[in-house]
């Protein structure tokens, strides 16, 4: 699962993080990003991560981690208890994404989700002009095996926090190695050529 | 088969070669009273270095002991950790140094109702003074001043033995450096009570047992301690881990006999837990004991709650469960996980699916192990480090 691709979209999130922060992980696999926090800016990081194998091999490299489902088990955190809630993604996995969003924004003073965006081109001519659900890189599962509930675009994120009132403070698009700040002006072009959104909001 | 009075005999005798300190500073119980110059036992294992920096403390549970590894002296038996603690096991004595003392209230060398009352020159019995985790935690801490360590590397403990970790850790914030309390409690729950109460019971119903006064007949009332045990050994499994252990297999025989006989294998396994235990432990003991973990209540202690308890921690926490232990649920050790959370300490927790239920630590657990020796691994290179700056 950790490619290069994957990467990238550490390094932005890590770029939106200060150094010397509290930070916590939701989902946050076999730690290699918490690691990367930890070592690098100084973030004192903790994670929440459902999967047994996942969990040890963070327990291996001295990171915190809580092993436990996001869905359920947020709600252990303290009110702004964090600086920073990341959630890689997994928003679109949840049943009830919005109740999850809203735990989020209240552990965090501030949350970074980053969605696999449903509006890349490749996406759309998928479903378009073949009539099937789409498979690719960043949404590899086919229809009855993925995980993903509630897939939404860049869009769809961004109007969702216009219409709830949460602030948006900055958006990413990230294209294989290439990335681009989002904003309103440039929302239409982006959301078709961006594989990934990271959002910092909150 | 030596007579259970010669056994005891036998017993007391081995008792005395074992590592003992006397604790002569005095120690203000919870109950009021004062206890002092009294013996503590314990047992080492592996080598302390010279930065001091490798210790684990392992606190016993119930009806354990000091003997934490290789062979008990006193039963001959294996010790109780064995599957965890050893030379290239999951708390490697190899690379650790690793301690533990037997309980007060106990009965492996440690001040306990057996002993003689220095004020009546009789066995305590029930003038023993009622003993609580507190009381216990405190007497170990003196044994680590006694070593010579200022802070462990670890300290670590299952059932009784993480109750006694989280006093520890309340009470002596900055004595571990990390510490993994297992398949535990903040506070024992009314099923746990109820099952206690049960095991004090058979005890006190057994004539034999004549108020506490049997010490100085040398003998013991065994008939009540087995089924004290055996309601243990009930607690410590699962019910399907039970169902696939014994089923309705019968014991040695192609039909029932149509008697009280033990005819089912489940019987038979209880009732060879029950009478094998006579044989190493104190009736009393078991009384002291249980009732010190039913007084056991962290948030009581502390007035703002559990998460009170554990404020300014610099310790780093692993808390395990195991998903089919119902006496010590996963509900109750991610209770100690909210509240380290809430307070903002360094806290990891694992819940290991099983179906071996509350007897899973003691148990051969391949990813509880893993998990185990990754923790502590990882905690020894962060330890040194510390140190080193």
């Amino acid at each position: 699962m950790k490619n290069l691709k994957m990467k990238k979209e550490f390094k932005v999130i890590a770029e939106l993080l200060p150094n010397n922060t509290r930070v916590l992980d939701v989902g946050c696999g076999d730690g290699s990003l918490m690691h990367f926090l930890k070592e690098e800016k100084n973030i004192e990081v903790r994670g929440l991560e459902l999967n047994q194998e996942n969990v040890q091999q963070c327990i291996h490299k001295g990171l915190p981690v809580i092993q436990g489902n996001a869905e359920t088990e947020l709600h252990q955190f303290p009110d702004q208890s964090f600086d920073y809630v990341v959630l890689s993604q997994t928003l679109q996995a949840f049943y009830n994404p919005e109740e999850v969003l809203k735990n989020l924004l209240r552990i965090g003073k501030a949350v970074v989700i980053s969605i696999p965006n449903f509006g890349y081109w490749k996406v759309r001519v998928k479903l378009l002009l073949f009539g099937e659900m789409p498979v690719t890189k960043t949404l590899p599962n086919t229809w009855y095996n993925t995980p993903n509930l509630h897939m939404c675009t860049i869009k769809d994120l961004f109007n969702f926090c216009y219409e709830k009132n949460i602030n948006i403070k900055q958006v990413v698009g990230v294209n294989e190695d290439k990335t681009s700040l989002i904003k309103k002006s440039n929302l239409e072009i982006k959301n078709l050529f961006s594989k990934l959104g990271i959002f910092l909001i909150g | 088969m030596p007579s259970l009075a010669g056994l005891f005999f036998w017993m007391n005798r081995k008792i005395e070669n074992i590592n003992k300190i006397t604790i002569t500073k005095p120690l203000k119980l919870d109950c009021g009273k004062t206890i002092k110059n009294f013996p503590l036992a314990y047992e080492t294992y592996g080598k302390l270095n010279e930065n001091k920096d490798n210790a684990i403390l392992v606190f016993h549970a119930l009806t354990g002991d000091q003997f934490v590894t290789g062979t008990n002296p006193v039963t001959n038996k294996e010790g109780w950790w064995v599957t965890a603690v050893g030379p290239g096991k999951a708390i490697d004595t190899d690379k650790y140094f690793v301690i533990c003392a037997n309980v007060i209230g106990g009965c492996m060398g440690s001040l306990g109702p057996k002993d003689t009352n220095p004020e009546n020159n009789q066995p305590y019995g029930l003038d023993f003074p009622v003993i609580t985790i507190k009381d216990m935690v405190k007497a170990q801490e003196s044994l680590l001043e006694h070593l010579g360590i200022k802070k462990l590397l670890c300290a670590t403990g299952g059932s009784m033995g993480g109750m006694q970790l989280l006093q520890f850790c309340a009470t002596f914030p900055d004595k571990a450096f990390s510490a993994i309390p297992i398949a535990c409690s903040s506070s024992h729950s009314a099923q746990n009570i109820a099952l206690n109460e049960l095991a004090r019971q058979a005890i006190m119903a057994d004539p034999v047992w004549d108020n506490g006064k049997y010490v100085s007949k040398n003998v013991q009332p065994k008939n009540g301690l087995a089924v004290a045990r055996m309601v243990g050994h009930i607690s410590y499994l699962s019910e399907k881990g039970m169902q696939e252990k014994f089923g309705r297999k019968l014991q040695e025989k192609a039909d029932y006999e149509f008697s009280f006989n033990a005819d089912f294998q489940v019987e038979s396994y209880l009732r060879h837990q029950g009478y094998a235990f006579v044989e190493r432990f104190d009736a009393n003991s078991i009384l002291y004991i249980t009732r010190a973990m039913d007084y056991f209540d962290l948030s009581k202690q502390y007035k703002g709650g559990l998460v009170e308890a554990f404020k300014n921690q610099d310790t780093k926490f692993l808390v395990i469960s195991f998903s089919s232990d119902w006496l010590y649920t996963t509900k109750e050790n991610k209770d100690i996980v909210i509240a380290l959370n809430a307070s903002g300490a360094d806290v990891s927790y694992s819940e290991i699916v099983t179906d071996k239920g509350h007897d899973s630590f003691l148990l051969n657990e391949p990813e509880f192990l893993k998990t185990l020796k990754g923790f502590i691994d990882s905690m020894y290179e962060k330890f040194k480090n510390e140190k080193r700056i």
